[in-house]
């Protein structure tokens, strides 16, 4: 277990069970399958944007802009099928495209005029979305294939509830978790993954040591920009529709969760572990909230508090750290 | 034995600076060799064209490992087995000491993919190479500086390196550490592999090196054998001047008691300080990195308040519990690492001198005179010499002596009656030392009551009227100056090492 969750880990899975606890006290229905299912399926587009952000800050910078780029890779991609046709691969590979593209693009900013990414990328925040606004005059795209339904729809397993409803375990899911292994993979076993490391570690050294810098902002930016442009056909095949002004705003949504999870805004720390969990306590407790008929306007409040907690008790953490190093033995 | 690295005729200028002129450097196969001269005389110049970072001018003649060069970049060097351990020995503080030993040696293999289990095995080869023993799981940032410095070594071992270069390699380490760092040193060489060694501690130089390259305003002086040179004669190469030592002459107003500590103490910084300072004396306060001398002389500031005990200024009990009341009272701190807690770097010498005056020079509507602002500044850069193009420079543009000078005229502006100096020469060269101790006892001699806290014993002996020995948070020991020699406690210091 020690070896599993770092202790601030542990923490954040200790709060998700206690959360649950109570919940489960108020509303039984929290813990079924069906329930946790379903979290696990409405999820999986914050959690694959959560991997995103976590390659950036972990790399030392910040990106804004994704949901933009979500915004922008779901309405070309909704477009291009409903006029040329295609399939859930083609679907997939027109977003994937668009969004590494974007990702990129706020790499190679970052890297030739050396700005701040939290510059850069409200810059392009504003920038790709004010774009899609002018060329879709904000129109909602309501109309989508036939193959995109039914893809949708489709389970690992099935099961049926006593009412007559099915539930299972979705295809989106298992894309999220997909994307999480393969991420896990590049983080913890390729040059990249750790030069990623090395960079938010301490930028001078990585570039000292032989990284190529460019290559791996692009990289990082890029496979951000993908995992948004992916994230935008998930956030599709959930609601079935496209709106331009669906998240665009709720880019903070996604970084307090991983940083929830551990992330460091300095770079250099953060896990694939974390961020899942960071993910999975502001999905219980939004879900929470609901099942306890806790208005909704009260969610902001409790995400804001959620966050002065964690982050301040790592604070806490750190200082404590550093005092004890300085500490002097007095006999 | 055989050259592995010959230079000759080198000579580099900058945009109307000359920074090297036709020096001609040698470095034998298992060598150490120390680089010695002040800031500025071209040593960075030369470690950077021997690591292929900078390219020298025209008409220098580059010989490697036997290999002639016409243009030589930092892959030659690296390929050349030329490893530079910088002074920020450039570790990553978030990766563990395997990865960190290992990740230059993953990269120059073009492997796209890490085997953890190979890691592991670099590091450890490297490590046995120097027999040292570090722990390869733990972060960077939970090891001591000392074994951070054998890691960034262990990283150059992972290369067929055959020179390595330090530069300012002791700066922050204890004198046990030196000496365990001393005894890599001599490990490399029975290797065969050369150490290049750039250093501001003469007495390390004399004892580590087999010769000594002496650079004075990009000009070789020599280089000479290390038996053949002691302190004074190399302070004489670097600096083309004798130095003299005279030890502080002022004598203190005995009489009155300016400030006094009782029973100071705070839980895991110090414990039991007491003493007296009086005006117009200098007192100094040594002791190893670590000994609690920081701690104390932030907590008669108010940065780092005691949690008992009593201070006295001027016969009356004080508080010294936040900044802006020491100040008020007339105390002031030139802090150890002037660069982070000293100084605003990119702003003007002009702003960085009178922001300790700001209230004073303030007047209606808490609007400040620019005329008498700028006479405010004038005052302070002639009277302490401080060399500056002009008020407005960054200090950042300054050299260490000068940056050091601003950061006291700071201080002197606010005419403190009790100055704190921690670590006053830090980095600082020979002649530019001088010059600060100078400006000390001129202080002094104004009946200011001065405290300098250092882990250079000359630098305590021969400016201060007493000494404390520090070690543990406690004062281990007190000397009167006038009446000890420096050897005793140089060779009291070497025990409790």
């Amino acid at each position: 277990m020690k070896k599993l969750f770092s202790s601030y880990e542990a923490i954040v899975f200790l709060a998700i069970v206690i959360l649950g606890a109570i919940i489960t006290a108020v509303n039984p229905n929290f813990l079924s399958l069906e329930n946790i299912l379903d979290l696990l399926k409405s999820y999986s587009f914050v959690g694959i944007l959560a991997i995103g952000v976590l390659f950036v800050l972990v790399s030392g910078g910040i990106d804004i802009s994704f949901t933009a780029t979500a915004t922008v890779a779901m309405y070309v991609m909704a477009v291009i099928v409903n006029n040329y046709g295609g399939n859930m691969f083609t679907a997939f590979l027109i977003a994937s495209v668009v969004g590494a593209l974007l990702g990129m693009f706020n790499a190679l900013l970052l890297h030739y005029f050396k700005i701040h990414s939290i510059i850069i990328t409200i810059a392009t925040l504003n920038i790709y979305y004010g774009l899609l606004t002018v060329f879709s005059g904000g129109k909602w795209i309501y109309s989508l294939p036939v193959w995109f339904r039914e893809f949708a729809q489709l389970r690992v397993f099935t099961i049926s509830n006593p009412t007559g409803g099915e539930y299972g375990l979705s295809i989106i899911t298992v894309i999220w978790l997909a994307l999480l292994l393969m991420a896990w993979i590049i983080l913890r076993f390729t040059l990249i993954g750790r030069g990623i490391y090395a960079l938010g570690g301490n930028p001078v050294s990585a570039k000292r040591v032989g990284f190529n810098i460019l290559q791996l902002q692009l990289f990082v930016y890029g496979f951000m920009g993908w995992l948004a442009g992916i994230a935008g056909v998930v956030l599709t095949l959930l609601v079935q529709s496209v709106a331009p002004n669906s998240i665009v705003g709720k880019e903070l949504d996604v970084l307090a969760a991983v940083v929830l999870g551990g992330a460091s805004l300095i770079g250099g720390v953060g896990t694939l572990g974390g961020t899942v969990l960071g993910v999975l306590l502001i999905a219980t407790m939004n879900n929470g909230m609901t099942l306890m008929r806790i208005p909704a306007f009260w969610y902001d409040v409790f995400i804001g508090l959620i966050i002065v907690i964690s982050v301040s008790a790592s604070a806490i953490q750190y200082k404590k750290k550093k005092s004890q190093k300085i500490a002097i033995e007095v006999e | 034995m055989a050259k592995i690295l010959s230079l000759k005729n080198v000579t580099k200028n900058y945009v109307g600076v000359c920074a090297l002129n036709a020096v001609d450097f040698k470095v034998e196969a298992g060598e150490i060799h120390c680089l010695v001269g002040e800031n500025g005389s071209g040593k960075s110049t030369l470690i950077k064209i021997i690591s292929g970072v900078v390219r020298p001018d025209s008409g220098a003649d580059i010989e490697i490992g036997g290999e002639r060069f016409h243009e030589f970049n930092a892959i030659d060097a690296i390929h050349q087995g030329i490893e530079v351990i910088y002074q920020d020995l450039s570790l990553f503080p978030n990766l563990t000491v395997a990865e960190n030993i290992a990740l230059s040696k993953t990269i120059a293999s073009g492997q796209k993919f890490i085997n953890w289990g190979d890691i592991r095995k670099i590091a450890q080869k490297a490590m046995d190479k120097i027999s040292a023993n570090l722990p390869l799981e733990c972060l960077i940032d939970e090891i001591s500086l000392a074994d951070q410095q054998l890691v960034a070594i262990c990283r150059a071992l992972t290369h067929d390196v055959k020179l390595v270069i330090m530069d300012e390699p002791t700066t922050a380490l204890t004198r046990v550490e030196v000496d365990s760092l001393f005894k890599v040193v001599k490990d490399l060489q029975s290797n065969g592999i050369a150490t290049m060694f750039v250093s501001h501690k003469l007495d390390e130089v004399l004892e580590i090196a087999e010769s000594v390259s002496i650079l004075r305003d990009g000009v070789k002086v020599g280089t000479f054998a290390s038996q053949d040179l002691d302190d004074d004669k190399l302070i004489f190469l670097m600096t083309g001047k004798k130095l003299e030592h005279v030890r502080f002459g002022g004598k203190g107003q005995t009489d009155i008691k300016l400030l006094e500590v009782k029973n100071l103490a705070k839980k895991c910084n110090f414990i039991d300080i007491n003493f007296t300072l009086h005006p117009g004396e200098i007192i100094g306060i040594t002791g190893l990195l670590g000994s609690g001398r920081t701690e104390l002389a932030q907590a008669l500031f108010g940065l780092n308040p005691a949690e008992s005990g009593e201070i006295w200024l001027e016969g009356e009990l004080i508080q010294a519990a936040n900044v802006q009341g020491a100040m008020k009272l007339g105390i002031g701190y030139v802090p150890e690492n002037r660069l982070v807690q000293g100084l605003a770097m990119p702003q003007s010498v002009n702003k960085n001198t009178i922001i300790t005056i700001l209230g004073k020079l303030a007047k209606r509507f808490g609007l400040i005179n620019r005329k008498e602002k700028n006479n405010c500044v004038e005052y302070w850069i002639d009277q302490l010499s401080i060399k500056v193009p002009s008020a407005e420079s960054p200090v950042q543009t300054l050299s260490g002596g000068n940056q050091q000078r601003v950061v006291l005229a700071k201080w002197i502006a606010t005419q403190p009656k009790v100055l704190i100096l921690d670590g006053p020469t830090i980095g600082i060269d020979v002649a530019a030392k001088g010059a600060i101790h100078e400006i000390v006892r001129d202080l002094a001699a104004d009946g200011v009551g001065i405290i300098i806290i250092s882990d250079e014993l000359g630098e305590v002996y021969y400016n201060c009227n007493r000494i404390f020995v520090m070690h543990k948070g406690r004062f281990i020991a007190k000397y009167d100056t006038e009446k000890t020699p420096e050897n005793k406690i140089r060779n009291f210091i070497g025990q409790i090492g």
